[in-house]
């Protein structure tokens, strides 16, 4: 299991404003080791954000996303104590999901 | 003692067991528009995504730098003042693979995200704003980068 997302929501008017910061190599497959072999592809591949438990927004990611990768959107209709679920799959099968409050 | 009916039985179950777990990561990435990622230019990436010839727009924006000093951390954003966007995507033309990434956006969420990508050198940077009724609109912007954060 990866480390925690960290996630940080913040109602304004009657939009939430929720940034996500994200443990992750995305590793691009590009790059190569000192012994001269390439590294092998690991980014995230999916994500997927829900608003009280409603999907809001999907993403499918490429590994040319930042290393740590960052993500901003506004939600519509979300107030203060609404629940933030953002989850990721990764293009090895591994996972992680966290959960933050709108304040 | 096992007989050979009940060892039978038991491979069958055995290889079941390993068709369905090989078969679940391919079926998570089945979802994946990989052939869109594979893709090296604007319009072939939109067409693997399912939309039509591209249009620049003055509707749709797209936020960065003019320069960016590290090219493995550049932060940029898309957004579209039109109703009706179904996604959001993110291309820099001379990375490997153009496509960055694809947001599905739904009617809860403002069409305006931001996120941070990997530039491998100097290029331009599109914001693909893809509508729900099947138009395909699009805004660019060249993005310097001093230090390529592809490959090194």
């Amino acid at each position: 299991m990866a480390d925690p997302m960290r996630i940080r929501a913040q109602a304004a008017g009657d939009k939430a404003t929720v940034r996500v910061l994200m443990s992750h190599e995305m590793e691009t497959g590009q790059r190569k080791d000192s012994a001269g072999k390439a590294i092998p592809a690991w980014f995230i591949q999916e994500v997927t954000a829900a608003h009280n438990g409603k999907t809001v927004l999907t993403a499918d990611w490429g590994p040319s996303v930042a290393k740590n990768p960052f993500l901003q959107f506004n939600v519509k209709g979300a107030k203060a104590g609404d629940k933030i679920t953002v989850s990721w799959v990764d293009n090895k099968g591994d996972k992680r999901s966290d959960e933050a409050t709108v304040s | 003692m096992q007989t050979r009916r009940e060892m039978l039985a038991q491979s069958a179950t055995v290889a079941g067991l390993l068709a369905t777990a090989g078969l679940l990561p391919q079926s998570a990435l089945a979802a994946w528009p990989q052939a869109a990622f594979e893709a090296k230019t604007l319009a072939e990436a939109v067409k693997a995504l399912g939309g039509g010839a591209p249009a620049e727009s003055k509707d749709v924006t797209i936020t960065g730098p003019d320069i960016a000093e590290n090219g493995a951390v550049v932060p940029v954003g898309a957004a579209c003042g039109l109703a009706g966007v179904s996604k959001l995507a993110l291309l820099v033309e001379k990375n490997p693979s153009a496509l960055a990434a694809v947001f599905n956006v739904t009617d809860a969420v403002e069409a305006n995200v931001n996120t941070r990508v990997k530039m491998g050198q100097s290029s331009n940077v599109y914001a693909v704003a893809m509508m729900a009724d099947g138009k395909v609109l699009f805004a660019q912007k060249e993005i310097k980068v001093t230090l390529g954060g592809c490959g090194g």
